[in-house]
């Protein structure tokens, strides 16, 4: 165990003018366990109050905190230093999204991308009304595992070199959000959400560069989910085969 | 300065279901968040929510109001009873509610909404999606906050995030609007409304070793209680019996209702060497079982034996390994990566190391059982920050969740009838707003300019350790004092802070200085409260004192901020229904 980290972190202070550079801080060893967000905070509260970045939880599963640790995109919270092969952690924002300060983000395209999909349950007519409990097989609540896990963090979103090449383009998490909603067996409108991602800017800008499945934080499978999207707009398309 | 029908403070489950009961009822709503409301700490609830729709073979002959007895029972006769009967007969409604808006609820063979027992109930009533509830109902709350936002022939839902709330503005007994900070930018404003939701959720990060999110501080409750509403049974906070060992990361009642283990280091289910949890085992209530884990730990018998060896500390051993690697991958997924991510100890061949740590408060602003504050018009408070009194001394896992929905409902819908109902506009009060936004305005720039000594993080650190030393599962009258006497220095200390970055644009330094003048003042309401109360009743233990005293005690404490500090009082318990006795399980 190292006894003390080098915190090396792209800076951006929109207030001074100032270009993005890069500033270093030594981190001593905090505790057993020791992450990333706990060197950040460390910072925050006892070296530079002027750094800014998101965080919530630590532990993982509010999506605040992604951002490129030591090569790859990661949660701060969820990566241990000590499983780090380095001491000179290099920490910047996520890429593709425009910076407010520091490591923090303009997630608002990220969050219109997700609402243009309508990420929400259209049961159609499978509807029930609140008194009566609708029943779902156990196997087609299997169908939502994992698909359901996704804490909208944006390290796919990021990682994706079609988010950079088409700023409208949807995004893997939106669409693997899209995806959730195609494969429940409770949402009842398929065609529609089939026409909503087979536009120029959805699924087949995909070129399945496999880079975010590779960096999801949530070991989820968003380039999987893409492709059953493209699977079941073809079938639609060229068998003419009903929705379902 | 903005103007809106209805505000709701706070985006986490309950925020989000009143700003969807005023939607419904046609009211314009503004919601502020100091988080994005996906980022909210509900996102953390693993274990699930409860109510009594009987879906489980053992389950069959349940109801809400047996939901309502056994609530009654674990919050050791504290609750409001009336209150509890009417949150208990909501449940069921509630959760096949959230199903319809596509929550992916973990199912039975038949195909019915799951439910798995938890502790401190009659019958197996906690429905579940896995080990992730919290994730699956606050983003499906979410994804209808997007729907509702669209609907062109309802009135507007529109989403402040990342606007922190600094103070409520009361008008002589009215809730008139709050001051709000744009952390993005640094721009403060005030925001008016007819009827104020509040719903900041809790304030476990007064202390050590809790299981709460970092933005749980408490500021939350402690703005409203700085501007005159009262906070309610503060001593109340909740240890959960198993917090993992190092980040204190939640371990579910789940990982224990699917049938889990607690050893100590020679391998020993010792819960069987207590009275009190002896018959129910694991599966006994959360206070029972915390303060039995401590005692072991005090006594030297912490740790767990396995394969590798015997591991020893102020820990026990949670084993799941009987259940198997299917059952746990199935039932308890996320329970697994935390293990081995957070601690490198994978539970299918090593029992997790956990210790007690604070989880929940029972108290929180006064309110009754619509949600609504006695004393100031237009004020109402839902989720955790919000005490309807239906926990009482002790909450029982899974009521909570259901306590963030149904007041987030109830109290919207009831605000909504209010405005609806209304003659008079709070626009009367204008000057008065403008006055109070001038003079925030000043004393956030005063806050920001100081350069005194003092870092706002040490104090932080300082409070949360004495409250983790002398606020805990065990408390006495020494212990408490003296984390008295130390809140009193922390808070002198803190008049002499420094702030280091004078920047608009996310000023963390500034709104860290905030969150621990939160604490300070939320932490004293606690200790003050827990002083005063000499007896043992739920979460709430004295060693002193430690029976419970129904003839002095079987009443509410009451806390009101008198500019510097807490004032103490006492209110009323409705009971009505079922007679107090002695908690037996
Ligand atoms: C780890 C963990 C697991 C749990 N598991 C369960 C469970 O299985 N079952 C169960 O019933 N209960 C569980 N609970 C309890 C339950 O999750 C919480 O009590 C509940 O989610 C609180 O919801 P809420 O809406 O009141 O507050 P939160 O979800 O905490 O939301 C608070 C909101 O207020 C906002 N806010 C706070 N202060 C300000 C401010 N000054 N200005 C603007 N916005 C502000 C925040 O941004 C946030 O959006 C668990 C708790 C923990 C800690
Ligand atoms: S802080 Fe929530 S995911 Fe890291």
């Amino acid at each position: 165990m190292s006894e003390k980290y080098t915190f090396k972190i792209l800076r951006f202070d929109p207030q001074t003018g100032q270009a993005p550079y890069w500033q270093s801080y030594e981190v001593p060893q905090l505790k057993e366990g020791m992450s990333v967000l706990d060197g950040l905070l460390y910072i925050q509260q006892y070296l530079d109050g002027s750094l800014g970045f998101r965080t919530s939880c630590r532990a993982g599963v509010c999506g605040s905190c992604a951002m490129h640790i030591a090569g790859t995109y990661r949660l701060a919270c969820e990566t241990q230093v000590k499983f780090l092969s380095t001491t000179t952690i290099t920490v910047r924002p996520l890429s593709h999204i425009p910076i407010i300060k520091d490591l923090v983000v303009d997630m608002t395209p990220f969050y219109e991308k997700y609402e243009k999909i309508k990420p929400y349950l259209m049961p159609g007519t499978n509807d029930v009304d609140e008194h009566h409990e609708r029943l779902q097989s156990r196997s087609d609540r299997e169908k939502l595992d994992n698909i359901i896990d996704c804490i909208l963090c944006g390290a796919c979103y990021a990682s994706c070199p079609m988010t950079a090449a088409d700023p409208e383009y949807l995004g893997p998490a939106a669409l693997m959000k899209a995806n959730r909603f195609v494969v429940d067996s409770r949402d009842d409108n398929v065609g529609e959400r089939l026409q909503i991602v087979g536009d120029e800017h959805g699924i087949f800008r995909c070129h399945t560069a496999f880079n975010c499945t590779e960096v999801c934080p949530k070991h989820l499978d968003p380039a999987g989910s893409i492709a059953n999207l493209k699977r079941k707009h073809l079938s639609v398309k060229i068998m003419k085969v009903r929705p379902q | 300065m903005k103007y809106f029908k209805a505000l709701v403070v706070g985006g986490g489950l309950a925020g989000m279901r009143a700003a969807v009961a005023f939607n419904m009822k046609n009211v314009s709503v503004a919601l502020l968040s100091k988080v994005h409301p996906l980022r909210s700490h509900s996102i953390e609830a693993q274990g699930g929510i409860n109510a009594a729709l009987g879906n489980h073979p053992r389950g069959k002959f349940d109801s809400p109001k047996l939901h309502g007895y056994d609530t009654v029972k674990g919050s050791d006769y504290l609750a409001d009873q009336p209150a509890v009967l009417k949150f208990t007969g909501l449940a069921p409604f509630i959760v096949r509610e959230m199903e319809s808006w596509g929550v992916p609820f973990s199912r039975t063979p038949e195909g019915k909404i799951a439910q798995r027992p938890f502790g401190g109930a009659g019958f197996p009533r906690t429905c579940y999606a896995a080990d992730k509830t919290g994730h699956v109902l606050l983003h499906t709350m979410w994804e209808q906050v997007v729907k509702y936002k669209t609907y062109a022939e309802r009135k507007n839902i529109q989403i402040f995030d990342e606007w922190m709330v600094t103070r409520l503005i009361i008008d002589a007994g009215k809730a008139v609007g709050v001051v709000a900070m744009n952390i993005q930018t640094g721009e403060i404003d005030a925001f008016m409304a007819e009827a104020i939701v509040w719903a900041t959720g809790g304030m476990g990060r007064i202390f050590k070793n809790t299981t709460n999110a970092l933005i749980n501080t408490g500021l939350g409750m402690a703005i409203p209680y700085w501007a005159g509403v009262p906070l309610k049974d503060m001593e109340f906070v909740q240890f959960h019996p198993t917090t993992l060992l190092g980040p204190n990361i939640l371990m579910t009642e789940g990982c224990r209702g699917e049938g889990g283990y607690l050893i100590n280091k020679d391998g020993e289910r010792f819960l069987a060497n207590y009275p009190d949890s002896s018959k129910s085992m694991e599966i006994s209530p959360r206070d029972i079982v915390s303060r039995n884990i401590q005692r072991e730990i005090d006594k030297g018998k912490g740790g767990y034996p396995f394969a590798g060896g015997v591991k020893e500390g102020p820990f026990v051993g949670l084993d799941l390994r009987h259940l198997g690697e299917a059952r746990i991958q199935e039932r308890l997924p996320a329970i697994r990566e935390i293990a081995i991510n957070f601690a490198g100890v994978d539970p299918v061949y090593e029992p997790i190391p956990i210790q007690p740590g604070t989880h929940y408060a029972m108290g929180g602003l006064d309110t009754n059982e619509n949600g609504q504050a006695p004393e100031v018009e237009g004020f109402y408070a839902a989720g955790e920050a919000g005490c309807a009194s239906v926990h009482g001394a002790n909450r029982l896992g899974g009521n909570s969740l259901l306590e963030t929905l149904v007041f987030g409902k109830i109290a919207g819908e009831h605000a909504a009838d209010y405005i609806n109902a209304k003659e008079t506009s709070v626009m009367t009060s204008k000057g008065f707003v403008a006055e109070v936004l001038e003079d925030e305005k000043n004393r956030l720039k005063e806050l920001k300019n100081k350069n005194g000594k003092e870092k706002h993080a040490k104090i932080n650190d300082e409070l949360q350790q004495t409250m983790r030393d002398n606020v805990w599962i065990f408390r006495n009258e020494e212990n408490l004092t003296k984390a008295y006497n130390k809140i009193q220095e922390l808070k002198e200390r803190y008049k002499n802070i420094g702030i280091q970055y004078k920047g608009d644009v996310m000023n963390y330094d500034l709104i860290w200085a905030l969150e621990v003048q939160g604490n300070l003042s939320v932490a004293e309401a606690v200790v003050a409260g827990a002083l005063n109360r000499k007896e043992s009743r739920g979460a709430h233990f004295r060693l002193e004192y430690p029976k419970r005293d129904d003839e002095n005690y079987l009443k509410h404490t009451i806390i009101r901020w008198d500019g510097e500090k807490a004032q103490l009082g006492w209110k009323d318990v409705e009971l009505g229904i079922w007679e107090p006795k002695e908690r037996k399980y």
